[in-house]
């Protein structure tokens, strides 16, 4: 009781924390696993069980960096990389926002599009490629086209599925107070699917670094993609395993964003 | 068509709620807090020949059928009957949630339209937003277009007349099932609607809390009159409640149920709880629910001293 000064006469509640919630084992738990495979490779490399020559030691990956950072193109690398996966991942996600509205709220929409989406879906990143390269050449836009396809899928069935399945009880007693149309959606239906949104977009963050890599494959010249095949083919494995970590890095870290704001999303509205 | 809805008019018109009622509002205190231009007047109801079929894999199933109720105007009506019935159904008829196979409904004499904004609901679950806090979920109900601070003033008074003045910001997970369906009929009431249906409005709240409630319902009715649909399970929420308890059950082999049992309670509101009247009205709907009523085997008597309806 004597705790705080300003409390009245209620005793703050101070629920013992598990142990599994706290936050440093939450940080030391997810950092064991890295930490003992980055102990292995560094073991397995320098000990000669497996030549360098195919696992280049973590020192040499990152001396590669450094002389990248020294010839001033590894933030060019990470930021065209960066560049083209927002751009791509907006335009995509927007586009899938929308067409995914239209096919979860009307019959209609859903009748004359998702037969063709879902075919669509079903196409592999790689075989938009020479399409792509074809009549959009070897720029940007082939590039960033090919993320809007990646990060438009997860993002469309996400919302489509998520505005199909909102609560019918919910939606009808909306309409019994009286709201209909673009008023029922802010109202109930919007709302309702804000969640599922959020781990849409989260998937399609995901889809568009994997996709990115695949748009970097042809006629980059920058990039972490075009780090990652330029490398293999010149033979610079250490540089090939400094884009691998490097992906893995910038694309945990952008999805980490999302997290934040998809658990502020479940908090706030489910 | 014509015919019918020229007589639903005249039957209106000659029922002494109308006037009535609306003297008693422009006297009271509650008039004072209700949205300008929203006050409606209490509206007389009609149920002509209803049917509802439901489709099934064995073809359809008749759920109700023939049923004929006029209510007057700021009359209330209780709905009794076992479970699976077609209570529930035929309110969400009343209130243009659910259309009818045969037969019509009316309000004021008029079809009722697909969700009818004359009317207000209260469903047999609580059906709150999750994402709004209660008192949010109660200005879901205020009537289109009322403004700001007379809706604030409106949901506060509401709140605090179903005692959740200290839950306003919460959210519905945080209260418990009793409180969310009082929320739910505070956003009913909210509408100020002519025709109030109430599904089951009490049905997860503690016994001590129900007689509250159902003292605030009257209270409510009182100052802001509508006509009432009521569908209880409770036989002395209904006496206590209603001027006229409608019972629904099967008859015969026929499927689909009618009207088995029409009771005008005696007495004007708030009536005796313990009244011997009530109680012999109560075996009567206890017995037409099925019910054995374990009475006679003591002794006590069982004639009927109240005609039955009509008269
Ligand atoms: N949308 C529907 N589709 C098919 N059948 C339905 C539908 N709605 C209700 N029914 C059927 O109609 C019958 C009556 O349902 P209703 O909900 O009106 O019962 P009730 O009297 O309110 O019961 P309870 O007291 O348990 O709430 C039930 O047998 C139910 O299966
Ligand atoms: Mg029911």
């Amino acid at each position: 009781m004597s705790a705080s000064p300003t409390s009245t006469l209620v005793a703050p509640v101070r629920e013992r924390t598990k142990l599994t919630s706290r936050r440093w084992f939450v940080f030391v738990g997810g950092a064991l696993i890295p930490v003992a495979i980055l102990a292995t490779w560094q073991f397995v490399s320098t000990n000669g069980i497996v030549p360098v020559s195919q696992l280049p030691s973590p020192e040499m990956v990152w001396t590669a960096m450094i002389d990248l950072m020294q010839r001033g193109i590894f933030w060019h690398h990470i930021a065209i990389s960066t560049q083209r996966v927002v751009i791509g991942f907006s335009i995509g996600a927007a586009l899938g926002l929308l067409v995914g509205a239209i096919v979860g709220l009307s019959k209609l929409g859903d009748i004359l599009l998702s037969p063709t989406l879902g075919a669509l879906r079903a196409v592999p990143s790689l075989a938009w490629l020479p399409l792509l390269i074809l009549w959009l050449k070897l720029g940007e836009e082939s590039k960033i086209t090919l993320i809007v396809i990646g990060s438009f899928f997860p993002v469309y069935t996400v919302v489509a599925g998520a505005l199909r399945h909102v609560d019918r009880q919910l939606v009808e007693a909306g309409r019994a107070f009286g709201l209909d149309g673009v008023r029922l959606f802010t109202t109930v239906q919007l709302p309702a699917v804000i969640p599922a949104t959020v781990s849409g977009l989260r998937l399609g963050l995901a889809q568009a670094w994997l996709f990115l890599v695949a748009a970097e494959l042809l006629g980059a010249s920058m990039g972490l993609g075009f780090l990652l095949t330029d490398s293999t083919n010149t033979g610079r494995l250490d540089r090939t395993f400094l884009a691998i970590v490097l992906l893995a890095v910038v694309g945990k870290l952008s999805d980490s964003l999302v997290g934040i704001f998809e658990r502020w999303a479940v908090r706030r509205w489910a | 068509m014509t015919a019918a809805s020229a007589t639903a008019r005249a039957s209106s018109s000659s029922t002494p709620g109308t006037p009535a009622a609306g003297a008693q509002a422009s006297g009271t205190v509650s008039s004072g807090a209700a949205p300008a231009g929203a006050t409606a007047a209490a509206a007389p109801v009609s149920l002509r020949g209803i049917g509802r079929a439901f489709a099934s894999q064995s073809g359809a199933r008749q759920v109700l059928r023939d049923i004929d109720l006029e209510i007057a105007a700021g009359e209330i009506v209780a709905i009794l009957g076992p479970s699976g019935c077609g209570k529930s159904t035929l309110l969400r008829i009343a209130g243009g949630l659910d259309q009818p196979t045969q037969g019509t409904a009316l309000i004021d004499g008029e079809a009722v339209r697909p969700f009818d904004p004359r009317s207000a609901v209260g469903f047999q679950e609580p059906r709150l937003l999750p994402w709004r806090t209660i008192e949010n979920n109660v200005a879901l109900g205020l009537p289109r277009g009322t403004a700001k601070a007379a809706g604030r003033e409106q949901v506060a008074r509401l709140l605090d007349l179903v005692g959740l003045a200290d839950f306003a910001g919460h959210r519905p997970r945080e209260v418990s099932g009793g409180m969310a369906q009082r929320t739910s009929l505070a956003r009913a009431l909210a509408r100020n609607p002519a025709v109030l249906l109430l599904d089951e409005p009490f049905g997860a709240l503690d016994a001590l809390t129900r007689l509250k409630m159902q003292d605030l319902l009257l209270d409510v009715h009182a100052a802001e009159p509508a006509t009432v649909l009521l569908v209880t399970h409770d036989v002395d929420e209904a006496l206590q409640l209603a001027d006229r308890v409608i019972l629904l059950g099967h008859e015969g082999d026929t499927p689909g149920a009618v009207v088995t049992q029409t009771i005008v309670v005696p007495g004007h509101r708030p009536r005796d709880r313990g009244s011997a009247e009530l109680a012999e009205l109560r075996g009567r709907l206890l017995d037409g629910l099925g019910i054995d009523r374990h009475g006679s085997a003591r002794g006590i008597e069982t004639t009927t001293t109240i005609p039955h309806y009509p008269y």
